[in-house]
């Protein structure tokens, strides 16, 4: 007490510190203090113990103890021929197993399967590893070059002309359709001129406008065309388009950049991109007929899941980024149509997308235009997830202070460069966890387009069910574990490394 | 009022829908000028800094910065913002980015200077600022008053020829606010035009040319530091000083 009283105090020498006391750390002390601290915690861990126990000694039981390991057919698997009871019977995965990778995928084709999983991995690896240089190059050749190697090596075909012929044939299409809309309309005109002359005659002279337009825009584009139709007869028709729009785009590329004082770079850049993609179509050999093609429709298993997920997960992103930003834009047009655009995708379900994008989306388009089953759902797929990613993204938005926005006003930059710079990094650093879910959910959800007639790997599992040779009590559950865990290891991989991305990510949050 | 002014405001007028902020503000600054904006909170200080930098609209009257004129339709934003810096109250460094990438952010994208060289000019205000050897650090990693020279430093870097300053003290520690002043104070001694909104009545009696009061969206009253604090003359400047010098 009369140390209390004592009001004047002044320390005379500060007090170090010193290591917690050491029955609170460790794994002692973990035991101590988290699991063993009170009555009711010791029964709550005697409950999970006995629960783990039991949970995982019956999967070890199946999965490995009393599985069957070889064996032909459904006998080695039945449990009078094993002499136990019998758990997984994995002798139905080894025979299954190239289905469910390829599906039905021609066998003698299955190397350029694998050579595109090669490449994936090869190009995908370095851009996860952080540590790695040259990641504009890498992330350029993955999101870009990459896509159109796997779609010449999976489905195969080649090409007969570069750029420049494919802009000639659209525009001529276009054109051409411009002049028959206008010939159908005065046509119509004509025939209404026999009831009603001076509407019959409005239509007909607007008709005849509309095919005047179509056939000055058709002179507009004469010289392309005639280039074109020399390109078509030259007999290296690939080869020279190539090289026409390789020197077309880099002289734009080197005049838009600043010509002779700082352009040197961008023109170099764009000619070895040019021959990068000569040697593409070299090594592929696409100028003569490219390989033989495989129809979508034989594509199956893992190929299919996995060309569906990294499809919808990588064309989701840019269609969320751009939904987000328009649904918070201040341009009234671009911000209903962001809305109405999100709320419709997310309205209604992915089963209907892809019954819409399968069976309804054709009776649309005009006759002889045809778009790939697979492709038609993977543009559902990416439409659909990119809402989703939309919303999450704008939540991101949403948590960056207007303080950012008016600092990086002040300091000159414009709009898109604080997007960016500035809003943007910083609003996908705060929502990754929520686009990884969206991601991991993507990937799961790929299986619902089994419903139409596309077989991924669920669907190619659920196919081989029906095989008689393997009718046995326990295949049912072998296949779901099997794909279960590939399933889980996929899904488990990304959300590790997108705890990974978020610590280093966020190293500016630690103090 | 001054001859060859860099900023010049003339019948600027300023409402929050039917709320009228800005009540016909008449300013000149002169080249070199260094101004303090004081007054009560919700007098319309910060709202009018920041509509030399364009942050905020306005709906009548006109502001020139540097002959490049501003007007209600904020055309010309772009090249106002070349001219200006800007210090916010709560510093608005890029969280996501180190001190030197904030630094040289802005060169870069905004002025298309090559790397190498917006670095080194950045190091060059960083070590204005003292604090060059936490180039590398992440602004959540240094202290209040670190974070505002940080924010000086980049303001800096894009060669202004006015710093606008909201508060840059009020949102810092006491033990920091000497560090941050003795950079404005610097600043100042080396003739950049300067106005500062700040209630650190002692920097106003230092370093300004130019002492303005604020009150209900009107500047009330503008004199020298001398003859502001020694005879105020309206009764509102009284008042306002006698609840703030105790």
């Amino acid at each position: 007490m009369n140390e209390m009283t004592r009001i004047a105090y002044v320390r005379q020498e500060l007090v170090e510190g010193r290591p917690a006391p050491v029955k609170t750390t460790g794994v002692i002390g973990f035991l101590r203090t988290r699991l063993l601290n009170s009555p009711t915690n010791i029964l709550i861990t005697i409950a999970s113990a006995v629960l783990l126990w039991s949970i995982i000694a019956a999967s070890i039981k199946f999965l490995l103890v009393d599985a069957v390991w070889s064996g032909k057919d459904r006998t080695a698997c039945l449990a009078e021929n094993a002499g136990h009871p019998v758990g997984a019977c994995w002798p139905f995965i080894q025979a299954k197993f190239s289905q469910f990778i390829y599906g039905f995928y021609p066998e003698a084709q299955r190397w350029r399967v694998n050579l595109t999983f090669f490449l994936a991995a090869m190009l995908l690896l370095p851009l996860l590893i952080p540590r790695l240089p040259a990641k504009a190059i890498n992330a350029g050749l993955f999101f870009l070059g990459f896509p159109v190697v796997a779609f010449f090596l999976l489905h195969g075909g080649g090409i007969d002309g570069f750029a420049l012929s494919w802009a000639a044939n659209l525009l001529s299409d276009f054109t051409s359709s411009v002049v028959e809309a206008g010939s159908a309309v005065s046509r119509a005109g004509a025939s209404l001129g026999e009831r009603n002359a001076l509407l019959g005659l409005l239509l007909h002279s607007l008709g005849w406008l509309v095919s005047g337009i179509g056939a000055a825009l058709h002179y507009l584009i004469a010289p392309l065309t005639w280039t074109s139709n020399q390109i078509q007869a030259s007999g290296q028709a690939v080869w020279i388009d190539l090289a026409a729009t390789a020197a077309a785009a880099s002289i734009l590329l080197f005049w838009l950049s600043g010509g002779t004082r700082t352009g040197w770079r961008p023109l170099v850049f764009s000619l070895l991109s040019f021959a990068g993609i000569g040697i593409v179509i070299v090594v592929l050999g696409l100028d003569r007929g490219g390989l033989p093609v495989v129809d979508t429709r034989l594509w199956g298993g893992l190929l299919v899941t996995l060309v569906v997920s990294v499809t919808g997960i990588v064309a989701s992103m840019p269609v969320g980024i751009a939904l987000a930003l328009g649904r918070r834009s201040t341009i009234p047009l671009i911000r209903i149509f962001s809305v109405t655009f999100i709320e419709l995708w997310r309205g209604v379900p992915l089963i209907t997308v892809l019954f819409f994008a399968t069976y309804m989306l054709p009776l649309f388009l005009p006759a002889g235009f045809s778009v790939d089953g697979l492709v038609r759902a993977l543009i559902g797929i990416a439409l659909f997830a990119g809402a989703y990613q939309a919303e999450v993204i704008r939540g991101g938005l949403q948590a960056i202070p207007r303080g950012q926005v008016e600092a990086a006003s002040a300091l000159g930059l414009s709009w898109w460069k604080t997007t960016a710079l500035v809003v943007m990094p910083q609003a996908l650093r705060h929502v990754i966890p929520g686009l990884v879910n969206s991601f991991i959910a993507l990937f799961k959800d790929t299986s619902l387009v089994s419903i139409v007639a596309l077989f991924d790997l669920l669907g190619q599992l659920r196919a081989s069910f029906s095989d008689p040779t393997w009718a046995t009590p326990t295949t049912l559950f072998t296949g779901f574990a099997f794909t279960g865990m590939i399933y889980f290891a996929f899904c488990f991989g990304m959300s590790r490394y997108s705890l990974l991305v978020e610590n280093r990510l966020n190293a500016h949050r630690r103090n | 009022m001054t001859a060859n002014p860099i900023v010049s405001i003339a019948g600027l007028n300023k409402w929050y829908g039917d709320f009228h902020v800005l009540r016909d503000i008449d300013i000149d600054v002169g080249r070199g000028e260094r101004i303090v904006i004081c007054g009560p909170s919700g007098s319309g200080k910060s709202t009018l800094i920041r509509c030399i930098n364009a942050l905020e609209e306005f709906q009548e009257g006109r502001i020139v910065v540097d002959d490049i004129e501003l007007g209600p339709n904020l055309r010309r934003v772009d090249e106002v913002r070349r001219e200006v810096g800007m210090v916010f109250q709560s510093f608005n460094l890029f969280p996501h980015l180190t001190v030197l990438e904030n630094c040289t952010l802005a060169p870069i994208w905004a002025r298309n200077l090559p790397k190498k060289d917006a670095e080194a000019t950045a190091m060059k205000y960083l070590e204005r600022v003292k604090i060059p050897q936490q180039a590398n650090k992440y602004p959540g990693q240094m202290s209040g008053g670190q974070q505002q020279r940080v924010a000086i430093a980049r303001a800096l870097t894009m060669n202004p020829k006015v710093m606008l300053f909201d508060e840059p003290t009020s949102a810092l520690d006491p033990e920091m606010v000497k560090e941050v002043l003795d950079t404005m104070v610097d600043l100042a001694n080396e003739g950049m035009t300067m106005l500062v909104v700040t209630h650190e009545m002692g920097f106003a009696r230092e370093v300004a040319d130019r002492v303005v009061f604020m009150d209900a969206g009107q500047i009330i009253e503008a004199n020298t530091p001398a003859n502001f604090f020694a005879n105020p003359q309206h009764a509102r400047t009284k008042l306002f000083l006698s609840q703030i010098l105790r």
